[in-house]
């Protein structure tokens, strides 16, 4: 069951918001992680008194979620899905950075905002939304989780408009925890240069992204969500090649039907030979795009990818930002989004005109 | 005919038993897994009283039938000990190509861990290895290794109802074809992180709580895991596997009113309730049981019955909570206490809402006195409700073939 996709709110570390570029302006960063810009004020989405107690993620959310719903013309979505790896890491950062203290909490507003819920929640709250509301917050299944739940609202018929995101933010304490166990790179770089790194370790991002995926097209849709498969810890290509086999196959399409592959590329040298093994096997001269260098890697980033997918349907253009590879086509209908995460979570969305 | 939803596998440690039948047996002995704190290292624990599962971290190694190892947190062994008891019937009589998930849900995850070791994270590498478990998803990948399950993963969170999400979308999964069995529930350890941030709230009754008592005082936090399988009746045929009950109703609504409490008038908790009485096709009157999300706070409790007394009108059937003899479990509460309501539907008993005493002057109905032995129970409802408003109800029915 499709669903499709009538306005977005994308903050991200381009310049994605209150603007109407497409990638044509790039910032490029030299830095420890890739951070988001965010609106000028916050006064155009959040009641300023209400703002001024919520920390940077939830603010970053709502935001997010308002510029899709205005864009889109809803007023009120029949579901409200988040999908966040990490939840607010700022308000559990205050909270874990005084508990081995093993004093009260003076004040409970972080241990309120911590819950990974806080976002739709909130969400529903600003726009008084009683309607069925639900966060994942499954790593890099997260936002996956949260466009399979609004398909099967569709298929269900319990909903018609449903906002589904992706959010996850970092900090500067998380990037140098995180450090540790090797997922970073050692220390900045920049993130124009990705392709040309060859160590071990990503480099960090952040980013939001909301969706309104409606059944029902519009001459505002930009595209059309056919299908989100997760794979968990996939035997090899042999596994993840069937899957898309047969993900293709039920939307009545073959491998050379898909006109651009948008994959996770993120300039960890451990584990991008297997976006190189995927293309070469199964899209052997298909045109090629990456996005990494653009938002970072964080679990949520397939919302960044998405955005991208949609503008290059709606505007029928492909930013050279983003190529990958020379391949060229004359028009591109079909495109399928691949992500893994340290080889265990990998997953695909197909996104078609 | 929509696909009709089986429920074949339970499994639960909670602070009344460290399986089902421990778990029967407390509820039918009236005994409260609430006292003072004994595992977790909190200078509250003369002040605060909760339902701890009776186990410190290597005994839990143990129940898991796992070998002790680093990286695994309570929260995640709890869940693989309940995980397993649900699933073990599954894989006894073995499998004929259904795809299977496991969707399960936190809301501190990792943390009873992390924040022992968060100054290490800081300063030094001598914890790395518990740094990538401190998030939601850790339990849920691990239980899913040991129960070699990988058709189909994700966690939810949705605080105090998460489990209850999880169950629901099992059940629309299966409903919708895209999965054949499901392993729905969640777990929650302990932590001075929620402990603390409950009690920064004011919310935690330093006595044993009164769910609905006109003198209630707040929350015992408690701890657990529950799992229930739930299965397509295709599945069923194929495995011929003993069914325990349907489940038939799930509604989710969001009270959309503040972050931690919950509407005067319940909006939310009605509108749960009224979906999942709608899809059900029950008539109202068809409940037999409301084990109700009774937190015993101030707020939940009027909002909640009155959220009941709008569905139930003058007819309300029994109604308890049965947090006083677990604690709030949070994100393990609605499979915690979906599994205590079927025991309602296999016994047929109901659970009394132990320590009330005095009515609340703004509720029409009293809660279940008295444990209710010999009452025809056919179909329960089960209500979990969380900060954020995330609500969730669950009305599960006997099996008729």
């Amino acid at each position: 069951m499709a669903a499709f996709i009538n306005g977005i709110g994308l903050i991200s570390p381009q310049k994605t918001v209150e603007t109407n570029d497409f990638l044509s302006e790039i910032t490029e960063y030299d830095a420890d992680f890739l951070k988001c810009i965010e609106p000028a004020s916050y006064k155009p989405y959040i009641d300023p008194i209400q703002s001024r107690r919520m920390s940077r993620l939830i603010k970053i959310g709502i935001a997010s979620a308002k510029i899709c719903l205005r864009e889109a013309e809803c007023e009120m979505p029949d579901a409200i899905i988040t999908g966040t790896g990490l939840g607010s890491v700022e308000d559990t950062e205050r909270i874990l950075g005084s508990i081995h203290l093993d004093q009260p909490f003076s004040n409970p507003t972080p241990f309120m905002q911590s819950t990974y819920n806080t976002i739709s929640s909130q969400i529903a709250i600003q726009l008084k939304c009683h309607s069925y509301n639900s966060t994942y917050v499954h790593r890099s299944f997260s936002f996956e989780s949260s466009l399979q739940d609004a398909l099967l609202q569709v298929a269900e018929r319990t909903a018609k408009d449903i906002l589904a995101g992706g959010i996850d933010e970092m900090t500067n304490n998380h990037l140098e925890i995180t450090r540790r166990p090797g997922h970073w790179k050692k220390g900045k770089a920049n993130n124009l240069e990705m392709l040309k790194w060859d160590s071990p370790g990503a480099m960090a991002g952040e980013g939001a992204g909301y969706f309104l995926l409606s059944s029902e097209r519009n001459e505002k849709s930009y595209a059309c969500v056919k299908d989100v498969q997760t794979l968990y810890k996939p035997e090899g290509l042999d596994e993840i090649s069937n899957r898309v086999t047969r993900m293709l196959s039920n939307s009545g399409l073959t491998l050379s039907d898909i006109d651009l592959v948008i994959m996770g590329v993120n300039g960890d040298n451990r584990y991008d030979h297997l976006y190189h093994q995927f293309a070469e096997v199964l899209f052997p001269s298909t045109p090629l795009a990456y996005y990494k260098h653009l938002c970072g890697e964080y679990y949520t980033s397939t919302g960044f990818a998405l955005w991208a997918a949609a503008n290059i349907l709606k505007r029928k253009v492909f930013p050279l930002i983003l190529q990958l590879n020379n391949s060229h086509r004359e028009s591109i209908r079909n495109i399928l989004i691949y992500n893994q995460y340290q080889n265990v979570n990998h997953s695909l969305i197909l996104v078609t005109q | 005919m929509p696909r009709r939803i089986f429920v074949t596998g339970l499994g639960i440690i909670t602070g009344i038993g460290k399986n089902l039948a421990e778990t029967k047996d407390s509820l039918l002995n009236l005994r409260t897994g609430i006292g003072k704190i004994l595992y977790l290292d909190t200078n509250l624990r003369d002040e605060i009283p909760v339902s701890e599962v009776k186990c410190s971290l290597d005994e839990c190694f143990h129940l898991a039938d796992i070998p002790v190892a680093e990286g695994f947190s309570r929260n995640t062994l709890l869940g693989i000990i309940a995980a397993k008891q649900a699933y073990k019937d599954i894989r006894l009589r073995g499998f004929h190509g259904q795809r299977t998930g496991l969707i399960s849900s936190t809301t501190v995850g990792g943390m009873d861990r992390c924040e022992l070791f968060y100054q290490d994270f800081l300063t030094n590498d001598s914890k790395n290895i518990y740094i990538d478990s401190y998030d939601c998803a850790d339990s849920t990948e691990k239980i899913a290794d040991i129960l070699g399950i990988n058709d189909y993963i994700t966690t939810i969170s949705t605080a105090c109802s998460s489990s209850a999400n999880a169950i629901q979308l099992g059940a629309r999964m299966i409903r919708n074809g895209d999965l054949d069995i499901v392993v729905a529930g969640g777990t929650e350890s302990l932590t001075k992180f929620h402990l603390n941030g409950f009690n920064a709230l004011k919310i935690l009754d330093k006595n044993l709580c009164k769910p609905f008592d006109e003198k209630r005082n707040g929350i015992n936090l408690g701890e657990g895991a529950a799992y229930l399988v739930l299965e397509s009746e295709e599945s069923v045929t194929k495995s011929g596997r003993k069914v325990i009950c349907e489940l038939i109703g799930w509604g989710n609504s969001c009270e959309a009113f503040h972050q931690t409490a919950s509407s005067p008038d319940g909006i939310g908790a009605y509108l749960a309730m009224k979906k999942a009485i709608d899809m059900s096709g029950l008539d109202v009157n068809d409940i037999d049981y409301i084990n109700a999300h009774g937190t015993g706070t101030d707020n939940n409790d009027i909002s909640e019955g009155r959220a009941i007394e709008k569905v139930f009108g003058t007819k309300i059937p029994p109604v308890s909570s049965t947090k006083p003899y677990t604690g709030h479990t949070t994100s393990a509460a609605g499979a915690t206490e979906a599994i205590i309501s079927i025991l309602c539907l296999q016994e047929q008993v109901i659970w009394p809402n132990m320590n009330f005493s005095e009515p609340m002057k703004e509720l029409n109905f009293v809660p279940v006195r008295e444990l209710m032995t010999g009452v025809k129970v056919r179909n329960v409802m089960s209500n979990s409700f969380g900060f954020g408003g995330n609500d969730t109800s669950l009305i599960f029915s006997e099996y008729k073939p």
